[in-house]
C-alpha cells in the first residue's frame, strides 16, 4: 500500500448561506484546497464528493457529475463519484479517496463534502435528516433524530449518573473554540446556564446541547508520498483510515451507551497505525448532539466507559487540555453542513498538525477524527500524523 | 407647504389573549417564548370584528379629531393582509360608512405589513400633485396564523387611519423613500387559510436588510443622523426584531420605547408600524422629528420624516393608543379558536 498525505485543503463558511447556491460553495471549498496545494487543477485524476441528500434538499441528483462540470473537472473526463452514508458522507468520501491512492491506482485526489440546507424549510430539514434512521422501524413511529440521541443520553444518565450540567459543558467547550474559527458559524461564547435554559428539543437534549444543520462545503487533495513531497514540506499523511458499521436501528442495538461501529472502527484504526488512544494528541468528534461527544470519549478509548463526564469536568478535552476535543468549535458551533463534515474534520486536524490553526492552535503531531453517519450505524475514523 | 398628516385614529379590538395561555396549550415554554418573542399578550378580534369595521373605526377616529369634511377626502385606500373579500374592496366600505359621497378614488393594497405605509405615500403623492385635497390612507389586519405555529403567538388585530393633505398638517412629511426586493420571506398563496414563512430567513435577509436599508437611505439622503430624531418607530413582528434594528442604526430605546407597542397588542400586521406611530403622536411636541419604517414581506421597507407642527398643539389626542393597549379583555385559548374561527361547526 502507498502512504497516503494531505497536501491541499480548503473551506467555505459553514452557516445560513442564502445568498450562496450550492454551485458557489462547493467551488470556493475546491478552489482554496487546489490553491493550498499549489495545483492548478489539471493534476486531479479523480474525485469522490460526500453528500446526503441533494436530491431532497435541491432536488438534484447526480452531484458528482454537477460538481466536477463545475469545477472544470468533467473537461478532463475525470472520473467522479457520490458516496453517501448520512451525515458520514465526508468520512466515506475520504475513506474512497483515500483507498484510491492507497491502491496506487491514483496519484493525486480530491475528497470533498458539501450540503445546502437552507433551500427548504426546518420540517422538510427534519424528515431528511430522520432518513439517516430507520425510516420504517424508528422514523414512521414518530423518532427524529433529537429523539434517538435523547434516548442515548437518558440511557447514559441512568446507567452512568451523566448529567444534564455535563453535556451542557461540552457545549461550551465547543461554543469557545468555535468562537475562534473565522469559518465557525457560532463564533460566540455561551455559558452552562444558557443552555439548562435553553429549550428541549428532545428531553434531556435542549437546543444548545444540538448541531445546527449548515450549508457549507469543504475539500481536501490527497496524494501518494512521492507527489505529496513534491507540493509540500508538511504533508499529512493519513496513518488509518477506518470504517465500520452497526445495525440501523437503536432497537437492535445491545447497548445505546456505546457506539459499536465507533469502538470496531477505532481498534481497526489503532491497530493498523500502530497506536494507542493516548497517543493521540488532537481529535475533531461527531457532536451531532453533546451526549455524541461524551459517548466518543468512552468509545475511542480516551477513558472507560461510563466515565465520559470526567474528561469534560475536568477541562481534559478542552484546547489547553491533555486532549482537546472539537478546537474548530466541532458540529456545535463550526456548524453541521452534513455531507462536508467528515472532510471539514480533516481541514481541520490538518490546520491543527501544520501549527496553522491560528487562535485555537493546540500543540500535536498525531490527530484523530470520528465521522458518524445517523445515530450511529456508520462511523469512519481517521488517524493523522504529521510528516 | 408639503403634505402632512392632518389627522389620525387607531383602532385596537378590547380582547387579549396572553402568551401564557397559548403556550400552555402547545406544550411550550411561556418564558421561554417570552423572552424569545418580547411578546406578552397580543389582541384578538370579537366575532363582528375584521378588517373593514377596523378600518372604519379607525377612519372615524381621524375624521371626527381632525374635523374633517367626508365628502372632502378624495381617496381612500386600506392596506391589509385580510381583506374580507378577496374579491370586493373594503376601501368602498369605509368611504360609505364615514360618508364620503361617491365622487373618490378608491382602492385595497396588498404588501404583507407595509401596505397601509403604502397608502400614506400614494395619498401624498396625489395630494402634492393637487389631484385631491385629502387622502384616507389605512393599515388594518386580522392576521392569520395556523394553530401551534410560532405565528399564532404574535399575530394580532388592529388598524390606524390617516387623513393626508397640506390644510392644517400636524406633522409634515419631510421625507419618504422605500427598500424594495424580491425576497420570498413570507407568503399565502390564494385559497391558503395560513400564512407560510422561511424561519429564520424571515431575519437578515428579510427584515432586517430592509427595514436599515431604508433607514439608512432616507438618512443619507436627508443628511440627518439617529441623534436628530426625538422618536423612531419601527416595523414589529415581534418585540425583539425592532429593538435590535434600533441597535443596528443607532437608536436608544428612549427614540423607541413609546411606539413599541407589539409586547401588548401583538403583530397587527398592517397595522404595526403605524399604530406604533400614532402612539407616538399621541406625545409628540411641535418639533418634534420623528422616523418611521415600516416593513412588508416580499419584501420592502417605506421609510419617512416626520415634522411636528404647531397645530399638534391643539389637536385632541385622548383616548391615547397605550389608553387602548392598556385596557382590554382576556379570553382563553378556546375562546380564541371560537373566535378566530379556527372551531369547525357542525354542517
Amino acid at each position: 500500500m502507498e502512504r497516503v498525505a494531505i497536501i491541499g485543503v480548503g473551506q467555505s463558511e459553514f452557516g445560513e448561506l442564502w445568498d450562496k447556491g450550492f454551485r458557489e460553495i462547493v467551488l470556493k471549498a475546491g478552489i482554496d484546497a487546489l490553491e493550498d496545494a499549489g495545483l492548478e487543477g489539471k493534476e486531479i485524476e479523480a474525485m469522490y464528493v460526500g453528500n446526503m441528500s441533494g436530491g431532497r434538499y435541491l432536488a438534484q441528483e447526480h452531484i458528482a457529475a454537477l460538481i466536477a462540470d463545475y469545477s472544470g473537472l468533467s473537461e478532463m473526463g475525470v472520473p467522479s463519484t457520490r458516496v453517501e452514508g448520512a451525515d458520514a458522507s465526508g468520512g466515506l468520501a475520504l475513506r474512497q479517496a483515500y483507498l484510491s491512492v492507497a491502491s496506487g491506482l491514483h496519484e493525486i485526489v480530491i475528497a470533498a463534502g458539501a450540503e445546502k440546507v437552507t433551500d427548504v424549510g426546518s420540517e422538510m430539514t427534519t424528515d431528511i435528516m430522520a432518513s439517516s434512521a430507520d425510516r420504517e422501524w424508528e422514523g414512521f413511529v414518530g423518532a427524529t433524530i433529537p429523539a434517538l440521541y435523547a434516548l442515548m443520553a437518558r440511557m447514559h444518565f441512568t446507567k452512568y449518573g451523566t448529567t444534564p450540567e455535563d453535556l451542557a459543558l461540552i457545549s461550551v467547550k465547543n461554543h469557545r473554540n468555535g468562537a475562534l474559527n473565522p469559518k465557525a458559524q457560532f463564533r460566540r461564547e455561551i455559558k452552562v446556564e444558557d443552555v439548562l435554559k435553553s429549550p428541549f428539543v428532545a428531553e434531556p437534549l435542549r437546543l444548545l446541547d444540538c448541531a445546527p444543520l449548515s450549508d457549507g462545503a469543504a475539500a481536501i487533495i490527497l496524494a501518494n508520498e512521492k507527489v505529496a513531497r513534491e507540493y509540500t514540506d508538511s504533508p499529512v499523511f493519513i496513518k488509518a483510515c477506518t470504517q465500520a458499521s452497526d445495525y440501523l436501528a437503536l432497537q437492535n442495538r445491545e447497548d445505546i451507551t456505546t457506539m459499536r461501529a465507533v469502538k470496531i472502527a477505532a481498534d481497526m484504526a489503532y491497530d493498523q497505525a500502530g497506536l494507542k488512544p493516548e497517543d493521540i494528541d488532537v481529535v475533531e468528534l461527531h457532536d451531532s448532539f453533546t451526549i455524541a461527544e461524551l459517548i466518543a470519549y468512552e468509545d475511542l478509548g480516551f477513558v472507560e466507559k461510563g466515565r465520559g463526564a470526567e474528561l469534560i469536568r475536568e477541562g481534559i478535552t478542552s484546547l489547553d487540555g491533555s486532549l482537546p476535543a472539537n478546537p474548530s468549535g466541532g458540529l456545535k458551533a463550526c456548524g453541521h453542513a452534513i455531507g462536508a463534515t467528515g472532510i471539514r474534520q480533516a481541514v481541520e486536524i490538518t490546520y491543527q498538525l501544520r501549527g496553522k490553526a491560528g487562535k485555537r492552535q493546540v500543540e500535536a503531531e498525531m490527530g484523530l477524527s470520528l465521522n458518524i453517519g445517523g445515530t450511529g450505524a456508520t462511523a469512519v475514523i481517521t488517524i493523522y500524523e504529521i510528516g | 407647504m408639503k403634505a402632512g398628516i392632518v389627522s389620525y385614529g387607531t383602532y385596537i379590538p378590547r380582547l387579549r389573549v396572553s402568551v401564557d395561555e397559548i403556550a400552555k396549550v402547545w406544550g411550550e415554554s411561556p418564558d421561554n417564548v417570552k423572552v424569545g418573542l418580547g411578546v406578552y399578550r397580543k389582541s384578538v378580534p370579537d366575532l363582528d370584528e375584521d378588517t373593514a369595521t377596523i378600518s372604519v373605526e379607525a377612519a372615524r377616529e381621524a375624521i371626527e379629531r381632525g374635523k374633517i369634511d367626508p365628502e372632502r377626502i378624495g381617496a381612500i385606500f386600506v392596506g391589509s393582509e385580510s381583506h374580507p373579500y378577496v374579491v370586493k374592496p373594503t376601501a368602498t366600505i369605509v368611504g360609505d360608512a364615514i360618508g364620503c359621497g361617491n365622487s373618490f378614488h378608491a382602492a385595497d393594497f396588498e404588501f404583507a405589513c407595509k401596505a397601509g405605509t403604502a397608502g400614506i405615500q400614494v395619498c401624498m403623492g396625489m395630494v402634492e400633485s393637487g389631484m385631491i385635497e385629502f387622502g384616507l390612507a389605512i393599515g388594518a389586519d386580522t392576521s392569520q396564523s395556523a394553530p401551534g405555529d410560532p405565528l399564532e403567538y404574535s399575530a394580532s388585530a388592529g388598524g390606524a387611519a390617516f387623513v393626508v393633505g397640506k390644510k392644517g398638517v400636524i406633522a409634515e412629511i419631510e421625507e419618504t423613500l422605500s427598500f424594495t426586493s424580491d425576497t420570498p420571506d413570507f407568503w399565502r398563496r390564494e385559497g391558503q387559510p395560513y400564512p407560510s414563512h422561511g424561519g429564520r430567513f424571515t431575519g437578515i435577509p428579510a427584515y432586517f436588510r430592509h427595514v436599515t436599508s431604508a433607514a439608512i437611505q432616507i438618512m443619507e439622503k436627508t443628511g440627518y443622523k439617529p441623534s436628530d430624531f426625538d422618536y423612531a418607530v419601527f416595523h414589529q413582528p415581534n418585540g425583539k426584531f425592532p429593538i435590535r434594528a434600533a441597535r443596528i442604526l443607532g437608536f436608544t430605546k428612549e427614540q423607541i420605547n413609546q411606539g413599541l407597542v407589539v409586547g401588548y397588542i401583538g403583530n397587527t400586521y398592517s397595522g404595526s408600524s403605524i399604530i406604533g406611530f400614532s402612539a407616538i403622536l399621541d406625545i409628540a411636541k411641535p418639533g418634534d422629528k420623528i422616523l418611521l419604517v415600516s416593513f412588508g414581506s416580499g419584501a420592502g421597507s417605506d421609510a419617512f420624516i416626520f415634522n411636528v407642527t404647531d397645530l399638534m398643539e391643539d389637536y385632541p389626542r385622548v383616548p391615547t393608543v397605550w389608553d387602548k393597549i392598556n385596557g382590554g379583555i382576556t379570553v382563553d385559548y378556546s375562546t380564541y379558536l371560537k373566535l378566530r374561527k379556527k372551531i369547525r361547526l357542525k354542517g
